[in-house]
């Protein structure tokens, strides 16, 4: 019985061709919306999370309060100094404190200038070690860098896995950095974090005197003793700069980042993105459902003689208003399956360049087959939904006055 | 002979605006098994409202409409429908087929909202259309038929739940005198066969060629009853 109404209503939607489809448009970019972007935002939150992987959880960054956007530091009104670096040093739980430049710099080689990240390393072993550990970073070429070393560099694995500068770069390779000679000696493992693997790093010394940056320090990296009290020394670290600096809680000009608060506010970009989706998404589908009622009302009116005619060879109420819903209920549905089709294929393109224009296969999307499935069941009870109120009024339909249509 | 419909004293009032019609004005009629009824009457005189009535397609204002004994003055839109399903069968002036629909599932519509097994539908479906002739034109939709051969389904259609009654609203009226005359060969036969049949019609020649009482309606009442006895119709 069912299966015969489910044939009938079937033909009458594939009769009404074009306008079925078109019906189904507001679905189809609901659904879309809605499959594509979860999809998206769970492989981004990956990637993102990804980046911070490699971060230690016994690390904290103090840095400037930022004026603007450039590398840490860069655009600080108030430069950290090694003054603030002994008063870090001081508080109880700090291991250690590692001063550190991070600058965007002009790199050129066989005649092509690139802009790139560079960033100093520290003088002692133990430090160095230690940015090595937090960081994540590994030589994959080459040797690390020497206390004192001067007119040497360490590259990302950028430099030779993308073909930038036209021309091979390798251990012995000669970078002018600001119009100096600066010889690789040797080249970082590739990691997933997309800035360290396009970063050159360099001495303090040497990078002080090439940019002639006085005894201003960009970040601080502070690791601690007990991962465990980092939220509680980053507290302490914070009181003893106000107090020095004079300055109520809520008006530092620096700030202190825990791997945490890091995570977190990626975390608040990410849920404030999927709540304006989501809204897009259920204005979509709520137009979607709308298109809908509007179709079956149109459909009503049509096929009114039609409703006649079968009440006048036995249809009964129900029958009219099955047929009916399951109309609805099929737009629904197709629009849902076809929907969530054009969201996943998105999802992946927008993945793919992603990760061709990132030259990495960060950016993973996993089709998540509740989603799907949850996708299109809404997406048919939005038809059922829809067709509620066309069909009970086909339904209610007289028989004598439909005949005469 | 036994009564299969019986209208006592029936009215029907219409509505329209301001004004009340009086579409049926106290009619009574009795109507027997396996009589060949002809309605006529010039337009807006009542015919179709009464044939309306008859076929459980409206309810009267007053009086009581009887069909196999039974008042159906009292039942629900459901149970009407069901009975309509059941005992009747239509077949209208403009056919009235489902345009979506091969003529073979057209005729198989009325036993599908009556529950009936798919395999009977599909074989009673065949062999009513192999009855009216249309043995090639099983899977043909509505638009692909003449007018001629979509009336043919639609009493194919009619008589898929083997119902005792047919009602033909202008069975003609949208066909030429020639198709118009192989259609009611058809009807004459059912007849033959003990269905009772009941009829509107505008020509007084298909009325006293193929039926065997006449009701003459007009402004809502019955103005002449005939029948024809011995070949011969005399007023009654």
């Amino acid at each position: 019985m069912l299966s015969d109404y489910f044939l009938l209503a079937l033909k009458n939607v594939r009769k009404r061709g074009i306008r079925s489809w078109l019906t189904m448009l507001g679905i189809f970019i609901g659904i879309a919306a809605v499959v594509s972007l979860i999809s998206l935002g769970q492989g981004l939150e990956t990637a993102i999370t990804g980046q911070f992987g490699s971060l230690s959880t016994d690390t904290l960054t103090l840095s400037s309060a930022e004026t603007g956007f450039g590398p840490p530091g860069a655009t600080a009104v108030r430069k950290l100094t090694d003054h603030d670096l002994e008063l870090v040093e001081q508080v109880p739980g700090v291991k250690l404190a590692i001063p550190r430049l991070v600058r965007i710099t002009k790199v050129d080689y066989n005649e092509i200038t690139q802009f790139r990240y560079l960033g100093s390393m520290p003088e002692n072993k133990e430090q160095i070690d230690e940015i090595f550990n937090s960081a994540g970073l590994e030589i994959a070429q080459g040797r690390m860098l020497k206390p004192d070393e001067k007119g040497k560099i360490v590259i990302g694995d950028d430099f030779v896995s993308q073909d930038s500068f036209d021309k091979e770069i390798q251990l012995g390779s000669n970078l002018e950095i600001l119009g100096k000679n600066y010889e690789v000696v040797g080249i970082l493992k590739k990691t997933s974090t997309f800035v360290l693997n396009s970063v050159i790093l360099m001495q303090e010394d040497d990078m002080r005197s090439l940019m002639s940056i006085g005894d201003e320090i960009d970040i601080i990296a502070i690791k601690v003793q007990d991962a465990d009290k980092i939220e509680q020394v980053a507290q302490d670290i914070e009181r003893k700069l106000r107090k020095d600096r004079n300055q109520k809680e809520g008006e530092e000009d620096f700030s202190v980042q825990t791997p945490l608060q890091a995570l977190s506010s990626i975390r608040t970009i990410l849920t404030v993105i999927n709540i304006v989706v989501t809204g897009i998404a259920a204005i979509a589908l709520l137009v979607g459902g709308i298109g809908i009622t509007n179709t079956m009302f149109t459909s009503v009116l049509e096929r009114t003689r039609e409703i006649g005619v079968m009440k006048a060879i036995g249809a009964q109420n129900k029958d009219i208003l099955t047929i009916f819903l399951i109309e609805s209920a099929l737009l629904g549905l197709v629009g849902g399956l076809v929907g969530a089709a054009i969201g996943l294929s998105m999802a992946l393109g927008v993945a793919g360049a992603a990760n061709s224009a990132l030259g990495e296969t960060i950016f993973k999307v996993s089709p998540s087959i509740p989603l799907l499935i949850g996708a299109i069941l809404f997406s048919l009870v939005i038809g059922i939904l829809s067709g509620l109120v066309p069909a009970y009024q086909a339904s209610k339909l007289n028989p004598v006055e439909a005949l005469r249509k | 002979m036994e009564t299969i419909i019986e209208l006592k004293e029936v009215e029907k009032y219409y509505r329209m605006g301001e004004e009340l019609v009086k579409a049926v004005d106290g009619i009574s009629i009795k109507i027997e098994q396996g009589d060949f009824v002809a309605i006529m009457g010039p337009s807006g005189s009542g015919k179709s409202t009464t044939m309306n009535l008859v076929g459980s397609l409206d309810l009267a204002t007053h009086g009581d409409i009887f069909l196999d004994g039974k008042d159906i003055e009292h039942l629900d839109e459901s149970q009407l429908a069901q009975i309509r399903g059941k005992k009747i069968g239509f077949i209208f002036q403009s056919f009235n087929l489902i345009p979506n629909l091969t003529a073979k599932e057209n005729v198989s519509l009325p036993m599908l909202f009556q529950g009936t097994e798919k395999e009977y539908r599909n074989e009673q479906a065949e062999k009513l259309l192999e009855m009216v002739d249309l043995a090639d034109r099983m899977d043909h939709y509505p638009a692909q038929l003449s007018g001629g051969e979509q009336q043919r389904v639609a009493i194919a259609r009619a008589l898929s739940n083997d119902p005792e009654v047919i009602l033909a609203d202008e069975p003609t009226g949208n066909l030429d005198t020639k198709t118009g005359e192989i259609v009611m060969n058809f009807l004459d036969n059912l007849n033959k066969s003990g269905k009772t049949i009941i009829m509107v019609t505008h020509s007084p020649e298909v009325a006293q060629k193929h039926s065997k009482t006449i009701y003459q309606v007009k402004d809502g009442k019955i103005e002449r009853v005939m029948k024809k006895i011995k070949g011969k119709w005399k007023i009654v």
